[in-house]
């Protein structure tokens, strides 16, 4: 709505799950966004999983199909064919640029991995659902059409592994070596404009931090 | 100078915040061609145009998401949220979204978003319609909330909570929209978040905000009563304690008004702070006159739900009997 009031010829995209499908500010985001045509498309990446939720429990309908109850165009696309969610993603926001109003994109696909840690994916599906899906990595298929259209060859692939590898390495390294912040830094930002209130618990938390005879111990 | 309706202050105040600042935009249900179902709006679609005064769903979380979307965008939208009771369905954006993303994103994101709320009883309205949410949105740190009681401080408070960088609740006593007092457009305003003294006394201190500050005010000005000071508290996020606090070393009494219910209410904090500033002061414990611990009660009850002008001057005697 911003955008549609500065007159700029843009749209935005907003990614979500299968999960946040069902929470009703996303509901709410369709409808103001119908209501007002807004540039917006609105992409659902499902991956048939909210921890161990799987889709039956949030829709009885395909999700792309909700769109068309709020009145705007829904479409389904194979998440995992890289290709083709680009053209999808890109003919919605150009529709979207060009007054078109929003559209909902649903990519099917499926979460290889558990959601977490903590969670345990072997108590609420089923092991050949995940080998099925395995035989459709997207990244090994992007590879294959590369390779085999000849558009990249394998030193290619071998540089690009190795680059990426050590750009996770240098990522890992530098979060590692990042310091912790100062305690009294929890104060800031709270606020553009720090109320007195507020700026009385920084100091006094900051007189008593200073109170520890071995100040750089307590901090 | 004439007279002006409380309602008819926020009115001009909005429209001059419109007009100073382009980037103002507000938004909400039936404030468009309606101007608001108590016209707080009344005539600014018709000057500004749709796309300034916007029309909304029924929708209070968009509302509120979409003026955080329009806000990350450079504009400084003013929610109106009908009832207070109608706030709840926005209470995720606002203290979930809205009060955390200039923290969150480390003070690169400001979030000048005014939600103005009609709040309190004493219109005989139905269920949802006579509530006082506010002290849930002063437990939100990232908030500012304020409440203005008359005229001249909803004009100028509205116009500076739009001005403010910070997300403002701004609370509108809907009872007294259709008090009138002189308003003085070119006058030197009170900062935002001042309280202020409107009637100096002696005896003891009564705070009060938004609907009740007229009721504490007859309350002061009835015939042989004691010399009670009233204090206009204005803003309840952050609270002005340095005005309550002097007056309280100087009357050694106080009495906290709400009509919000009592338990963690405004008045426990305020009764809270007082006590860790001004204790050597207290002839008295600080009294409290409120709502009542219950769900806002039906119309017909509603005069003895609300703190009154005779219940205010009981907790007045029974401090002053410490």
């Amino acid at each position: 709505m911003g955008m549609q009031r500065d007159g700029a010829e843009d749209a935005v995209i907003a990614y979500f799950g299968d999960g946040a499908s069902s929470q009703g500010d996303v509901n709410e985001a369709f409808v103001f966004a119908a209501a007002y045509n807004s540039p917006v498309v609105f992409f659902c990446q499902n991956n048939q999983w909210a921890i161990s939720e799987p889709t039956e429990r949030q829709s009885r309908i395909p999700l792309y199909r909700r769109a068309s109850g709020f009145g705007f165009p829904g479409i389904r696309v194979d998440g995992n064919d890289v290709l083709a969610c680009l053209a999808v993603t890109r003919k919605a926001l150009e529709d979207a640029r060009t007054g078109q109003g929003p559209t909902l994109i649903e990519a099917f696909t499926y979460r290889m991995g558990a959601h977490t840690t903590s969670d345990d994916p072997t108590r609420y599906r089923l092991a050949s659902d995940l080998e099925a899906w395995k035989l459709k990595d997207p990244l090994e298929r992007m590879k294959s059409f590369l390779y085999k259209q000849q558009l990249a060859d394998r030193s290619f692939f071998s540089d690009l592994e190795e680059e990426s590898d050590q750009l996770a390495r240098e990522l890992r390294r530098n979060v590692r070596a990042m310091p912790d912040p100062e305690p009294l830094e929890l104060f800031a930002d709270v606020y553009v404009d720090t109320p007195p209130p507020l700026q009385q618990q920084r100091d006094r938390f900051g007189e008593y931090l200073d109170s520890f005879v071995d100040g750089a111990e307590a901090r | 100078m004439s007279k002006i309706t409380l309602g008819r202050a926020l009115n001009e105040g909005l429209r001059k915040s419109m007009e100073d600042d382009a980037k103002v935009v507000i938004m909400g249900e039936d404030v468009g061609k309606l101007g608001g179902v108590f016209r707080i709006t009344d005539g600014l679609q018709k000057d500004f145009g749709e796309d300034r005064v916007i029309d909304t769903p029924l929708a209070e979380s968009g509302i509120v998401g979409t003026a955080i979307g329009l806000a990350m965008r450079g504009f400084r939208p003013v929610c109106e949220i009908q009832f207070d009771g109608f706030v709840f369905p926005a209470f995720d954006q606002i203290t979930t979204q809205l009060a955390k993303l200039h923290y969150r994103s480390r003070g690169k994101v400001p979030m000048p978003v005014t939600i103005r709320i009609p709040c309190g009883g004493g219109i005989g309205a139905v269920e949802h319609h006579s509530e006082s949410p506010e002290a849930y949105f002063c437990h939100t740190p990232g908030l500012k909330v304020v409440a203005c009681s008359n005229p001249v401080d909803a004009y100028f408070m509205i116009q500076q909570a739009i001005s403010s960088d910070d997300p403002v609740i701004f609370f509108e006593p809907k009872r007294r929209y259709w008090e009138k007092a002189e308003l003085d457009p070119a006058a030197t305003p009170v900062p935002l978040h001042s309280a202020q003294v409107l009637r100096p006394g002696r005896d003891v201190t009564v705070l009060a905000y938004g609907p009740t500050v007229k009721t504490v005010l007859d309350a002061a000005n009835a015939d042989d009563v004691p010399d009670i000071e009233v204090i206009d508290l204005r803003t309840l996020s952050p609270l002005d304690m340095d005005t309550v606090v002097a007056s309280v070393r100087r009357t050694g009494r106080c009495v906290v008004v709400h009509e919000a219910p009592n338990t963690l209410g405004l008045g426990a904090e305020i009764a809270a702070r007082i006590t860790e500033e001004a204790f050597y002061s207290l002839e008295a414990p600080v009294l409290r006159v409120t709502g009542f611990d219950t769900p806002y009660v039906p119309a017909r009850l509603e005069e003895h739900y609300l703190p009154d002008l005779d219940r205010v001057l009981d907790a007045v005697d029974r401090t002053l009997a410490y």
